[in-house]
């Protein structure tokens, strides 16, 4: 019940529905179901079509606050053959459409609101035509971002968008997913050279053609990158070809404190001026380093601080770091500490890296829930600084830590979900956050997508005129709704 | 310093691979799958490595037993900082029966021919936990049931390494292009005096058998009755 109530603090409010039209409950069978599971049988045969209760559940959620919206039933397509086929008898009978990589979203972008058939795709697994000399690897959406780095562990390439959780690759592009390291490699948006797409009646396009990978293109409309990003309710995403790059021949990972926000802001802004290639740059605020050290009994100065990491070549590496100290210092920075062997750099990021953990300790017991608006740089210091105000006023625990190279930054809002009072004060907080971004030229959604709860706030974001155009790219490729409805617009 | 070191790296099918047996039962299926190094020779490879860059040891040799294939983890095993390779050349039917004990005869003989000091494997059997090299004796901390045991040996040596013994670097592209310049020599079984005949025959390989899935019961009544009728009690 206590769930209940930070869901629906959460949601927005639902569209108005015709009066008697009852959301589909799930374990409700319908003739028509019943003859679209009997078609999926004889594709994917029995393994292939799931309608336990426990499996539907499990497909139905993600790592989002939203509550569990399971589908009414799971489908396991081991090609991209059987997902047109599904996707085709979906289509006739008129189901909802839902893709399902790893369920590791954070925007609530899996749950069926109006039942539906999930697609499974983990069965899916295999990485297909890795080109080393033209850095480029095509994988289908069962692969991780950790499974593909295994596999290319012994080539010299890596896959470097990196946002945290082992996420499957397609769901990475998906959501135009991002990272702690998309300072220097880019987000999804840059790194996907192709997909293979199964539209909602179960046709199958490829974005730059069937097995095109040159790394630049200027033929016809960029179709690759309006999929990127569109949260399944475009198509299915069945492969994509992705951008690779040289595992860094060395790392340098360093720690810096400074006085304020500003200072830590400035000196970003200054290092990424210098020219230098920074890798990650981290910021953490006074509570989220205050966390960090009761978590993993540190002691850093409670103070806003950076976490950085170098690649290079040894020789490139002192450069870069040499540079990089010098602006800290001239910024107000103090207590400077940089290392280069593995262990060492794993201890000096152990705290960046716990964040999420160290929060939750801060009061424990209660939920975590991450806010994600990105500004330009130049207005980073004034919107964390107006929102740490909004924070203290409020009464509201909230540390933060941002891609600060990005002008990206997340409040971990932690919060007791059985106190309505405060589960109310996080949804005005979220919102008003969400709104001064927007304010600051920014905008609600920096890498953790659209899903179920922003969609009022990219209608403020985009304008009438360009979710016209939005509404009518999806009316065209999906007339009849069927591809994840509810999500994104 | 004369030291050098022999790594033992094994051409193995990837861990990320699911294992499928043949529908003859003879094996499992190799053609096609996914190849590389086995994580415990890596971890062989790297201390190896490390010993060099602390300049406890001269020379790193990285030898392999197989077909033309094992040059690709050789070359692995020298863009991680191995100086050179050896490449055992066995194919065919006698890969195929290849086993521990030709293998260790044939790792004996190239000991003794390039005059290692040190033999450093992937485990099965004591496992190293740390390595250090104190003049011209091997002090090794290896784990035991009981904790940690330090004992000092003479060189020459053989030690296995264990998981917890280091984590290996990744091969850089500017490695990877230095390692193509290394050598590889090769060499055959006989050349080292060692008979490849096995004793040992592989009648059949099958998988393991696949989980049941489970029941759900009702009443304390119906699981004594399924239980019965399973013959468990």
């Amino acid at each position: 019940m206590a769930g209940a109530l930070l869901r629906s603090a959460l949601r927005l409010k639902p569209r108005l529905r015709p009066a008697g039209a009852e959301r589909r409950r799930y374990s409700q069978r319908s003739e028509g179901l019943e003859r679209a599971v009997a078609a999926f049988r004889s594709v994917s045969g029995d393994e292939g079509v799931s309608l336990g209760e426990a499996v539907r559940e499990q497909h139905g959620r993600d790592e989002s606050v939203h509550r569990c919206r399971p589908p009414d039933v799971v489908v396991f397509p081991r090609c991209v053959e059987e997902v047109s086929a599904l996707a085709k008898i979906c289509h006739e009978h008129q189901l909802p459409i839902i893709p399902f990589g790893t369920g590791t979203g954070l925007e609530g972008g899996v749950g069926a609101l109006k039942g539906g058939v999930c697609f499974s795709l983990r069965n899916m697994d295999q990485v297909l035509d890795l080109h080393q000399e033209d850095f480029d690897v095509t994988v289908e959406p069962g692969v991780t971002r950790k499974a593909l780095n295994s596999y290319l562990r012994d080539t010299g390439l890596w896959f470097p968008v990196d946002p945290g959780a082992d996420a499957s690759l397609c769901g990475m592009a998906s959501t135009s997913a991002s990272g702690t390291n998309a300072v220097r490699y880019g987000t999804m948006r840059e790194n996907v050279l192709n997909l293979e797409v199964v539209l909602a009646d179960g046709t199958i396009i490829h974005t730059a053609g069937r097995g095109r990978r040159p790394r630049k293109t200027s033929a016809g409309y960029n179709l690759t990158n309006l999929f990127v990003g569109s949260e399944g309710t475009l198509g299915i995403l069945t492969k994509a070809t992705l951008r690779l790059y040289g595992i860094p021949e060395s790392m340098v990972s360093a720690v810096c404190s400074f006085p304020s926000v500003q200072a830590a802001v400035d000196s970003t802004v200054q290092v990424l001026q210098a020219g230098v290639p920074i890798a990650r740059i981290e910021f953490l605020d006074d509570v989220m380093i205050g966390a960090c050290n009761s978590f993993n009994s540190l002691s850093y100065p409670v103070t806003p601080t950076l976490f950085l990491e170098f690649h290079g070549s040894s020789k490139s590496l002192e450069e870069q770091v040499s540079i990089t100290e010098e602006i800290t210092r001239d910024n107000g920075g103090s207590d400077f500490a940089w290392a280069e062997d593995e262990e060492t750099r794993a201890k000096l990021w152990k705290a960046r890296h716990d964040a999420w953990y160290a929060s939750l300790a801060l009061r424990p017991g209660c939920k975590a829930y991450s806010t994600d608006v990105c500004v330009p740089l130049s207005r980073l210091p004034q919107i964390i600084v107006e929102t740490k105000e909004d924070l203290i006023r409020n009464n509201l625990t909230g540390p933060i830590a941002g891609h600060v190279g990005d002008g990206n930054f997340h409040c971990i809002m932690v919060l007791d979900p059985n106190d309505p009072d405060e589960v109310q004060r996080v949804h005005e907080f979220t919102e008003r956050l969400a709104r001064r971004a927007l304010a600051m030229d920014g905008t609600c959604t920096g890498e953790h997508g659209v899903g179920l709860g922003k969609r009022a706030l990219l209608r403020e974001e985009l304008g009438p005129m360009a979710m016209e155009v939005m509404q009518g790219l999806k009316a065209t490729l999906d007339p009849k709704n069927l591809m994840n409805p509810g999500k994104v617009l | 310093m004369a030291a050098r070191v022999l790594v033992g790296v094994k051409r193995v099918i990837d861990y990320a691979v699911k294992i499928r047996v043949k529908p003859d039962n003879t094996g499992v299926v190799t053609d096609g799958v996914k190849h590389s190094m086995n994580p415990f020779c890596e971890i062989a490879v790297e201390e190896a490595v490390r010993l060099k860059e602390k300049k406890l040891v001269k020379e790193v040799v990285a030898v392999s037993c197989g077909p033309q294939q094992v040059q690709e983890t050789i070359r692995t095993a020298l863009a991680m900082g191995a100086d050179r390779g050896i490449h055992v050349e066995v194919s065919g039917k006698d890969y195929d029966t290849l086993g521990p004990l030709q293998v260790s005869k044939i790792l004996a003989a190239l000991a003794k021919k390039e005059e290692a000091s040190l033999v450093i494997l992937g485990k099965q059997g004591t496992f190293a936990s740390e390595v250090t090299i104190d003049g011209d004796k091997i002090k090794v901390i290896r784990e035991i049931d009981g904790g940690l045991e330090t004992i000092k040996i003479n060189m020459p040596a053989v030690v296995t390494a264990d998981l917890r013994l280091n984590t290996p670097r990744y091969a850089t592209l500017p490695n990877i292009m230095k390692a193509k310049k290394k050598k590889i020599a090769s060499v055959k079984p006989g050349e080292l005096g060692v008979d490849l005949t096995s004793r040992l025959e592989v009648l059949r390989v099958e998988e393991p058998a696949q989980r049941q899935a489970g029941v759900k019961v009702e009443t304390v009544e119906d699981l004594v009755g399924k239980l019965k009728e399973a013959g468990r009690i």
